[in-house]
């Protein structure tokens, strides 16, 4: 019988030539990743449970990425990356991005493509919910807690359950105004948020085909979001072209089988998207922009690991130029590579730097910042009532900061349209005519 | 699995996220600190809103705000407890401040993963939504045995679905036990 593209890659990290879904194995992991908030107690468990002196299992498949509390006088909060810096010069790590060094990267499920460590055919944990953005390179990856991630740092073993495939297939281009947030906060509304629970979703068809990585990222990122455990985009030449500049290690791409056996499939006529919105308190809760139009808001935010990629800042810079933000606009660079790209990507002659710089927005540095809430003095952090719009992923009660605050989540060129009337927006008001008409989507 | 928990049940509603089982903001507390640890306990469930926080009335703390443990020995939830990020820190939050055992209709996977491979709490699901049959404060009991929880307070009593493929590490106490007594370490 036919296999999926996730049960392929896990029949081969578990040395079987074939498995099913619902059965339980063991893989073998080709990489485990880790940052500062769930590192430290991960490296406790490690040491409880292998010995003090024990030794990782594999140190060039371990990757350690400081993220999360980073910009913050909290002293809790930078004694967990003294513990990381700790364990990665005992154990001679190599792949360790230390803070406040040129090493230091940002937000992890960038900076892990970034690195070349996101590849085909391989299996992935992190010790984040989020760590499924790398399916978009068809890898199996997901993410685990501190007990599972302690056991792999010691063996390179994990039992997995083979889950099931959902399928999401987009036929047709996708239109100029609709990005590939709007695909995801669509179906995450279609299908709620425990849809996907312990099942994979396969992202498909032309509309997801011709995007470029980042715009596949956004939309594997947000599987978590649906309850999945991972989510999946079967690799292709734009998948190669960014994995080989980035690594010369040797993957080996799988690929569906011919008609395997999915739980579900489901069709989207691109054409018929709108640009939409999840509305406080979950990611679920969604609305077309049309719905909603004209909510007042207090801020908007543009980052983090879904929506803060340089295609995403030039989305938001495109929509931006020439204006001035209404709100409060937060500007942070997931990583400190997209930060110099900020720096050295133009649009329209300017870069995207001094777009938004000159529209009034505040710039951070590269990290998860308000993302998560984080100590009070995190970068952007919602501290009492305030209405945000967010490229972010999860809306949740408190996500941002304060459990008073209401987040709505959005596209870039949703977020930008609305931070200049400081009322959620159609960015089809500001994007170019052609752009609405026909025109291609911002890609690489 | 031959285990009875007994005790006081604390009733949430659906998707109760791991943001709302332990904010972000209290994750920088050492795990492995005897003294810091306690905190866990202390902000267990802090981020539920007030007005579902122990229903079916609300406005109940899960723990009062000078202690360190709950009084309430298992959590009653409904569909997709502890969805949202992959924080070991909110089974743990639990067992800190004093839970056995979760009773919901459905859990997130990472979630119910953590709970189950560090051996923190038992993450039992339940068919029927027991938001309705059970109030915070009643006293109630698991039977692990013949995988029932009755409502002592009421006298009720309702089927809990079987453990399956997890419960040999469940019965081990977590991965680490049970991986020894297969001979994997
Ligand atoms: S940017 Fe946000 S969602 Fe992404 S890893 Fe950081 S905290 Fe998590």
């Amino acid at each position: 019988m036919s296999m999926t593209l996730t049960e392929k890659i896990l029949a081969k990290a578990s040395g079987r030539t074939r498995v099913d879904a619902g059965e339980t194995v063991w893989v073998n992991v080709d990489i485990l990743m880790t940052h500062d908030v769930c590192g430290p107690p991960t490296i406790g468990i490690f040491k409880r449970e292998f010995g003090e002196d024990a030794r990782v299992w594999d140190k060039d498949k371990v990757v350690i990425i400081p993220d999360h509390y980073i910009f913050t006088n909290d002293k809790y909060a930078n004694r967990n990356v003294d513990i990381l810096r700790a364990f990665a010069a005992e154990q001679d790590l190599p792949h360790y991005y230390d803070v406040g060094t040129e090493r230091y990267k940002g937000v992890c499920h960038v900076a892990m493509p970034e690195e070349g460590f996101t590849r085909p055919g391989d299996v992935l944990f992190g010790t984040d919910s989020h760590t499924c953005t790398a399916g978009a390179f068809g890898q199996f990856a997901t993410g685990i807690g501190n007990t599972d991630a302690g056991f792999i740092l010691g063996t390179g073993k994990l039992w997995v359950k083979v889950p099931e495939t959902m399928k999401f297939i987009f036929e047709g281009e996708i239109p100029p105004y609709i990005m590939a947030k709007d695909l995801i906060l669509q179906i995450i509304g279609d299908i709620g948020v425990d849809g996907a629970t312990y099942r994979a979703m396969e992202f498909a068809g032309d509309g997801v085909m011709n995007m470029d990585m980042e715009g596949r990222m956004t939309l594997t990122n947000m599987v978590i979001e649906g309850g999945g455990k991972n989510g999946v985009i079967e690799p292709d030449d734009v998948t190669f072209d960014y994995v080989r500049k980035r690594t010369d290690y040797d993957f080996t791409p799988l690929y569906n089988d011919p008609n395997p056996k999915y739980h579900s499939v489901r069709r989207y006529k691109s054409s018929e998207l709108e640009p939409m919105v999840a509305k406080p308190h979950s990611p679920d809760n969604k609305a077309t922009v049309t719905e909603v139009k004209g909510t007042q808001l207090t801020r908007a935010y543009i980052g983090s690991c879904t929506g803060g990629k340089i295609t995403d800042f030039e989305a938001a810079a495109k929509i931006i130029k020439g204006h001035q933000v209404g709100v409060e606009t937060y500007v942070v660079p997931a990583t400190t590579l997209v930060r110099e790209q900020l720096k050295t990507t133009y649009h329209d002659g300017e870069t995207l730097w001094n777009i938004f710089e000159e529209a009034g927005a505040h710039m951070g540095e590269a990290s998860c910042a308000a993302c998560l809430g984080g100590p009070s003095d995190t970068f952007g952090r919602l501290q009492s009532e305030e209405i945000c719009i967010s490229t972010t992923n999860r809306n949740f009660p408190g996500r941002m900061g304060s459990k008073k605050a209401q987040v709505y989540l959005a596209s870039p060129y949703t977020v930008a349209a609305s931070a200049i009337t400081g009322k959620i927006t159609d960015p089809r008001e500001y994007l170019p005519v052609e752009a609405v008409h026909s025109g291609t989507q911002t890609s690489r | 699995m031959n285990k009875t928990i007994k005790g006081k049940a604390f009733v949430v509603g659906n998707d109760i996220d791991t943001d709302q089982i332990i904010p972000a903001e209290h994750l920088v507390y050492s795990l492995d600190d005897p003294k810091e640890r306690r905190f866990y306990g202390r902000y267990s469930l802090s981020g539920v809103p007030e007005k579902e926080s122990g229903l079916p009335k609300g406005g109940i703390p899960f723990t009062e705000p000078d202690k360190f443990e709950s009084d309430y020995k298992i959590i009653i939830a409904g569909k997709n407890f502890g969805c949202g990020s992959s924080r070991e820190h909110a089974p743990f939050s639990l067992q800190m401040a004093g839970v056995e055992a979760v009773v919901a209709t459905g859990y997130a996977r990472i979630f119910y993963r953590n709970a189950v491979d560090g051996g923190f709490i038992i993450p039992y699901e339940s068919h029927d939504d027991l938001l309705d049959h059970i109030s915070t404060g009643d006293e109630v009991e698991i039977d692990g045995e013949l995988n029932i929880i009755k409502n002592i307070t009421t006298g009720k009593t309702f089927p809990l679905n079987k453990l399956g493929d997890v419960i040999d590490i469940v019965e081990a106490g977590g991965i680490f036990k049970y991986a020894a007594k297969h001979g994997m370490l």
